[in-house]
């Protein structure tokens, strides 16, 4: 064989080494939380599955109720049948139910059930906005509401496999097809109102605040002893309205608080989270260790830059004959001549 | 390099060529379902798993297939390999094929296709995502490739003062040709990082971009064995396995360099516990390390890299081995969570079938009419 090794390995090493040591280097920070940023406090002890918020988030996003066809067939009927079963391009929001064995006692672990509410977490870190290869998924930069823009969107679901709750849906079945998301009802924000399904939710499982605010008032709510009755505030934190309840013994955390470099929708319940249906994540963010990990290999296109440098000199140097090479038989004398006249220059 | 090229002629035509079609054909009633109805009538896609066969074929594995281009101009402009020289513009076809069409495979796969251009406006580029570089780098090697192409074409039209003009810059293209498969091979492995735990531990990790784009140029080295092997077979013409042979023979380094990056990795990270779990994937795992051990074994081998045979599977084993890997990493690996399933549907796979019954009618298109193969080779009028 006659490929020089030493030298092969050399070019293959010092890469390896590049992108072995590179990722430590230099860590992307985390992304901070804006003062201003505001979220979703769901409880799942107050819930009482009653459905409001999905009727008032569908309402609001002027999405559709559900068919279901073969059912419509079987009974006989037609028209709006019931909410879908999850999360999908038609729904932004979903109440959700956990049982286990004999199902009997609400918010309980064993032989017991609690409702979940889904919809977009509003990541602080959210990967699906670092995924995008166009911006169309952004945070708003006082509310922290994650948004779309579909005159941006590709429709490549990058955001969709990026997002660890996978939220974004997308319209498979239609020709012009956009991706479907909770953005926190921003229209609404931006009137001075709150979040649809806050609004609707008439016992206070679904609270709308101020980040930092709720976050307070979830370890206020940790503090309580269960079977004791307390305040808890309705639709929004600020609002004033309350209704006494009893407590519930509560699973000692706030989901959301730091997962994923942390969350603006906020989750507290009876149930561990992880039989909810809710993955255990880390505290950073993918999207902070995959930016990290392109920009140390990339550096402002630092290193591409010298790295095309060396590629262009040595294909110049190792093209040299090509350059002077006749082009075609018939054309070879013009050729040299010109060629010839060149180098006379 | 005084290699000179000549259409190899013949029939195009032939029954095999007609077979092609009418798969390109059944590609084209699907593409147009896709687009009358979307994406949902003719795949199995779903927000579970949103990429499937088209990605990680089309796109992940078919440009990875198609790194022989980049592979051949490592050894010959980087290393210095003149001798490979002559094989240069017919893996550079095999190249242009495999990228244009995984451009035209995007095209089908984005749901909103129209608004493509966006990613060449500064006012939308998001420079923290990994797909911007991957779709900016690829659409600029794609025209790179056709650049470097060119010469191929610029001689059967006889654009003889083009052509000179050409080669006068065309250094620079080999060298940008060359950069740019280094930078979008090893971020489509990157893709992958902001996943997270949805893809298993056997494959997620945070050297993922250094472990495709090795595996890439291999395969690239491997598609271009195989490939010659294959062609001279079909059409007739004398095996350059000494050629051949020889550029076998860099492939086990390459893949020995992988297998240490990627096992020691596990060992690292305490990933290869992961081994241990239920389920089809560490199968899947000792299978891809299989075929790139039995591609070591007899790639290192000079007298049984030297026989055509063997060659021929090694360099398959090697193609296949990196395939696998990205079907795992992208597809049979990839869980999103408990509820979600995901088998290729058949629209799905015929399109993917389509693109490559078109892949190879452009192979046989441009290797008769225009100059890629070296003369000197040709035993017969092909007939292929």
């Amino acid at each position: 064989m006659n490929i020089d090794r030493r030298e092969f390995f050399k070019v293959v090493f010092a890469g390896a080494a590049t992108a072995l040591t590179a990722p430590t280097a230099q860590a992307r920070p985390p992304r901070e939380l804006s003062p201003d940023a505001v979220g979703i406090l769901y409880d799942a002890t107050l819930c009482i599955g009653c459905k409001a918020c999905e009727v008032g988030c569908k309402e609001a996003n002027a999405k559709p109720m559900a068919h279901d066809t073969p059912l419509e067939q079987a009974h006989g009927v037609s028209g709006v049948w019931d909410a879908d079963n999850d999360l999908g391009s038609r729904t932004l929001n979903k109440i959700k139910v956990y049982t286990n064995g004999t199902a009997e006692v609400k918010d309980r672990e064993l032989d017991g059930f609690s409702f979940v509410k889904r919809n977009c977490m509003h990541c602080v870190d959210p990967n699906c906005v670092s995924a995008c290869p166009v911006s169309a998924l952004t945070k708003d930069p006082v509310t922290g509401a994650v948004r779309y823009n579909p005159d941006a969107c590709i429709g490549c679901r990058y955001c969709q496999l990026a997002c660890p709750f996978n939220i974004p849906k997308f319209e498979y079945d239609k020709p012009f097809p956009k991706i479907v998301k909770c953005e926190m009802c921003s229209d609404r924000l931006a009137e001075g109102a709150i979040p649809a399904c806050c609004e609707a939710c008439p016992t206070g499982a679904s609270l709308f605040g101020r980040v930092s605010d709720l976050l307070n008032e979830g370890h206020r709510r940790l503090t309580f002893q269960p079977g004791e009755r307390q305040d808890y505030p309705v639709n929004r934190l600020d609002g004033g309205a309350t209704r006494t309840a009893e407590v519930a013994a509560y699973y000692p955390k706030i989901y959301g608080e730091t997962e994923t470099g942390g969350t603006q929708s906020l989750l507290m319940a009876a149930v561990p989270f992880e039989k909810l249906g809710f993955p255990a994540l880390g505290d950073e963010s993918r999207a902070q260790l995959s930016e990290t990990i392109q920009h140390t290999l990339y550096q402002g296109m630092m290193a591409p830059t010298v790295l095309l440098g060396g590629l262009v000199y040595a294909a110049y140097r190792h093209t040299h004959e090509e350059r002077e090479d006749p082009t075609a038989e018939q054309d070879k004398d013009q050729a040299e001549a010109k060629a010839e006249a060149r180098r006379h220059d | 390099m005084t290699e000179v090229y000549r259409p190899i002629g013949g029939k195009l035509l032939t029954r095999q060529f007609y077979f092609m079609g009418v798969l390109a054909l059944i590609a084209g009633y699907f593409i147009i379902r896709r687009f009358i109805f979307g994406i949902g009538d003719v795949s199995n896609l779903s927000d579970g798993y949103p990429w499937g066969m088209w990605i990680t074929y089309d796109v992940v594995t078919g440009t990875a297939i198609a790194c022989g281009g980049y592979a051949m101009a490592l050894l010959v402009y980087v290393f210095n390999r003149g001798q490979f020289h002559p094989i240069i513009r017919v893996a550079l076809l095999t190249s242009v094929f495999g990228y244009t069409l995984a451009g035209i495979s995007i095209v089908i796969d984005v749901g909103r296709y129209w608004q493509l251009y966006n990613v060449f406006l500064p006012q939308y580029a998001n420079l923290n995502s990994v797909m911007l570089e991957v779709a900016f780098c690829v659409t600029l090697y794609t025209l790179v490739l056709w650049i470097e192409f060119s010469p191929a074409i610029l001689e059967a039209m006889k654009a003889n003062r083009l052509l000179r003009q050409l080669r006068h810059v065309l250094f620079f293209f080999i060298g940008l040709g060359i950069l740019l498969p280094t930078m979008h091979q090893s971020s489509l492995g990157s893709l992958l990082i902001i996943a997270g735990d949805k893809v298993h531990p056997l494959w997620q990790t945070n050297i993922i971009p250094l472990l495709f784009l090795i595996t890439a140029i291999a395969m690239g080295y491997g598609m271009v064995v195989f490939e010659s092997l294959y062609a001279s077979v079909n059409l007739k013409r004398e095996l350059e396995s000494d050629m051949l042979s020889r550029i076998g023979a860099v492939i086990p380094w390459l893949l020995l360099l992988y297998l240490v990056l990627r096992i020691g990795d596990l060992v690292m990270t305490g990933n290869l516990a992961a081994l241990t779990r239920s389920g089809s994937e560490p199968f899947l795992f000792a299978a891809e390390i299989a075929m790139f051990l039995f591609a070591i074994v007899t790639l290192l081998n000079r007298s049984l890299r030297e026989r055509p045979t063997v060659l021929f599977w090694s360099a398959l084993a090697v193609v296949l081995g990196g395939a696998l890997y990205r079907f795992d990493a992208f597809m049979i690996a990839y869980n999103p969570g408990p509820g979600w399933y995901y088998f290729p549907g058949v629209g799905e796979m015929l399109i993917t079938l389509g693109i490559v019954a078109i892949e190879i009618m452009a192979y046989l298109f441009f290797v008769k009419k225009t100059p890629v193969l070296t003369v000197g080779h040709a035993k017969l009028e092909g007939r292929g």
